[in-house]
């Protein structure tokens, strides 16, 4: 009996770590398809769709299996939700690893308590919290976003730039606003500058015009809000504009979109921000491709496009889809050496594995992964002028 | 004395006029409550979905009104789709009393028992209202934006600092005193009105000088549904219409009415605006005010502020709990609580 028990137990191990022949491979995508950063997920989900899709058609993809993409829902803010979630994709849909998840909070929870006790290996494209460079991961966890604490640094370059010198600071109350306002923070007041009122505001609220009155008694020259665009950050720059607070803002990632300035109107104009982007002609590329497949690249929607084709070429090298194969491949085919690929060339890098060649994964958001495994950070400086997110430059 | 104006100004911006819709807002809430406490005698919850419902009725009846080109600039169209408003929240608060509300009636029921059904009718609404117009935010506002803009202001005055006011709150103080006006007048002076004092005071009595208790219940509901379409038109016109935010106000609307006297229309206009300049006064952060009016080297370094705008919700509770301790029959009330 206890024999035949590990015999099947072999025969099964020997099942799932054979790439032998042709399989459907299943990837999770956990977005925060409600809540808070809902109009954002369905572009990044978008992304990772591209690039799935993209090596499924290839016939390429560990000897000619069919990739297919998983949807679950993140919520941003409801840790358990997201939990459920992952364990869901993970257990009862059978993923070999999961794009996401999107924002901070809900991956740190998605990490610790579904992607760590079931293996499995997890890319977000849009977490971006300074925690997640030192959260236990195993080696399974991956982030093409940056640090916060870049963002923080690009952010205070850009205020010493224009002449800043008191700013007040705002920000959404979870691990991704408390995280950037910190960095921000710190590294503003290194260069000398003053951050007169570090504050919280909370998410879903009817009426900001309290909070708006202390920022406003606290002063600065601008606000920084690192909150959401269609949440509270939305609420905070319109009741400090109707109460002639403040009129400029610097607007970290979370808050630059289109939906901003058509909720706010010409009163926008004049503030400026950074969002993540790269010069490479992978983000044209990308841009390109997205139009042709019927979606406006958002913010993040690179980012996952990239965190999607990592994981399939990391299974690619490894000739593998269980993660604690692929996971150590992750980085090799993400840096160099190796040909560079680009965006849509997901089929190329694939008969260049599969040869035994070597890629450095270059993708729509010049991916490079350092330290622990997340993105050095490409930014895009951005101002608002006549209603239009202009590019200044990149960073 | 341009410091004493500055100062002035300044707090008048960020406290006393947010301060004053606010309170405008919230006591035409707690007239809506205390109505139904004091002659269905209990405490209405699902009075903050009543408001929800009468704001999504103007939402919908605004858009319906701008798709047909009708306008009242520089008047929001908003107060056109009022109306509308009103008669709306009425059938179907109505229609709640007629299906929920008087088979409890008829039974005699227990007041806690009132109160746990006004909490499901609460629930039911809050579902029926989100599968209608769904969670997010919508924005109705139209028109002229500003009385005064703060650049205006300072522009005009030469003042440092500057004056906004939106249109949206004067119409919110003009609308506030007219219905309570009309509210005070129809209690006050008419047969209708004085019946329903009556009956307020000692039920059997009335009962028994021939006043039609049946009559009475229906206009004590259908004053606090258009009440309720008021209040929450006006609170989503001048801020933004968000269903959630409905059951938040919740509570200030509840304190309001218990620091007035539960059952005193008076009192609770006069806890409407306690509570709404308390939660404002107390979350101010008063480091600027001071900076105009002390000398320089008093001027504090720290924000200058009692609590943390996160708390303003715990202002109201307070004020509600010390009510409770002090004088649980509020401050306008001349009957025991019961």
């Amino acid at each position: 009996m206890k024999k035949s028990f590990a015999a099947i137990v072999s025969v099964a191990a020997l099942l799932a770590a054979t790439p032998g022949f042709a399989a459907e491979v299943k990837i999770g995508v956990l977005l925060g398809f409600t809540g808070p950063l809902e109009s954002l997920a369905p572009a990044i989900a978008s992304g990772a769709e591209l690039a799935i899709a993209e090596v499924s058609e290839s016939g390429e993809f560990l000897d000619g299996s069919t990739v297919t993409p998983v949807r679950g829902d993140s919520t941003c803010v409801d840790a358990g939700a997201a939990t459920t979630a992952a364990e869901r994709l993970i257990t009862s849909d059978g993923v070999a690893a999961i794009v996401g998840a999107m924002c901070s909070g809900a991956t740190t929870a998605v990490l610790q308590n579904a992607a760590l006790p079931n293996g499995t290996v997890m890319i977000s494209p849009s977490a971006t919290s300074p925690a997640l460079s030192t959260v236990e991961d195993n080696g399974q966890f991956f982030r093409v976003a940056p640090s916060d604490a870049r963002q923080g640094e690009v952010l205070a370059d850009i205020l010493e730039e224009h002449g800043i010198t008191e700013a007040a600071l705002t920000y959404t109350n979870n691990d991704y606003g408390k995280g950037l306002a910190d960095s921000i923070a710190s590294a503003f007041e290194k260069k000398g500058g003053t951050i007169t009122i570090n504050a919280s505001h909370e998410d879903g609220k009817g009426d900001y015009s309290a909070e708006v009155a202390a920022l406003a008694s606290a002063g600065g020259e601008v606000l920084i809000v690192a909150g959401y665009l269609d949440q509270g950050g939305k609420g905070i720059v319109q009741a400090a504009l109707d109460s002639g607070a403040f009129d400029t803002f610097i607007l970290p990632d979370g808050m630059v979109g289109e939906l901003l300035i058509e909720a706010i109107g010409p009163d926008l104009d004049g503030s400026y921000g950074i969002y993540p982007g790269s010069d490479s002609s992978g983000a044209e590329i990308f841009a390109k491709m997205a139009a042709d497949n019927g979606f406006n690249p958002g913010v993040y929607s690179p980012e996952a496009y990239d965190a999607a084709a990592l994981l399939l070429l990391a299974m690619q090298k490894a000739g593998s889809t269980d993660p604690a194969v692929f996971k150590g491949e992750v980085v090799s085919v993400a840096n160099e050496p190796g040909e560079k690929i680009l965006p849509g060339e997901l089929a190329k890098a694939l008969k260049i594995l599969k040869d035994g060649g070597d890629v450095d994964y270059v993708g729509a958001s010049a991916v490079e992964l350092i330290g622990p495994g997340e993105s050095a950070g490409n930014f895009r400086e951005i101002e608002i002028q006549d209603g239009k997110i202009q590019t200044v430059k990149y960073r | 004395m341009e410091d004493a104006l500055n100062a002035l100004v300044l707090i008048t911006n960020f406290a006393l006029v947010p301060g004053l819709a606010y309170g405008c807002q919230l006591a035409l809430g707690a007239l809506g409550v205390t109505l139904i406490f004091a002659v269905l005698r209990f405490s209405n919850f699902a009075h903050g979905e009543t408001m929800s419902f009468g704001a999504m009725i103007a939402v919908f009846a605004t858009w319906i009104l701008q798709d047909n080109g009708v306008s009242i600039d520089p008047l929001p169209t908003a107060l056109l789709a009022l109306p509308f408003a009103i008669l709306g929240s009425i059938l179907f608060v109505l229609a709640t009393d007629r299906v929920v509300y008087r088979f409890y009636r008829e039974q005699r029921s227990d007041q806690v028992i009132f109160i746990i059904v006004s909490i499901g009718v609460m629930f039911v609404m809050a579902g029926l209202i989100r599968f209608i117009i769904g969670p997010n935010d919508q924005v109705f506002t139209d028109g002229e934006r500003f009385l005064i803009s703060a650049r205006d202001f300072r522009d005009l005055t030469g003042l440092r600092e500057g004056l906004a006011i939106k249109t949206t709150q004067v119409i919110t103080v003009v609308t506030t005193v007219i219905a309570m006006g009309l509210l005070f007048w129809f209690l006050q002076k008419t047969r209708t009105g004085k019946s329903m004092r009556a009956y307020a005071d000692n039920e059997d009595l009335a009962t028994l000088s021939g006043i039609d208790a049946g009559r009475v219940v229906l206009i004590a509901w259908t004053l606090s549904a258009a009440l309720a379409a008021v209040a929450g038109t006006l609170y989503g016109l001048d801020k933004s219409y968000k269903p959630f935010v409905f059951q938040e106000l919740v509570l200030p609307i509840f304190a309001a009415a218990i620091v007035g006297g539960f059952g005193s229309p008076l009192g609770a206009v006069a806890g409407g605006f306690i509570i709404a300049f308390a939660e404002v006064l107390i979350t101010y952060a008063y480091k600027r005010f001071l900076g105009y009016i002390l000398p320089e080297s008093w001027v504090p370094d720290g924000l200058a502020q009692f609590l943390s705008t996160d708390y303003k919700f715990a202002v109201a509770f307070v004020i509600l709990v010390a009510t409770l301790l002090l004088r649980p029959s509020g401050l306008f009330n001349k009957r025991a609580a019961t």
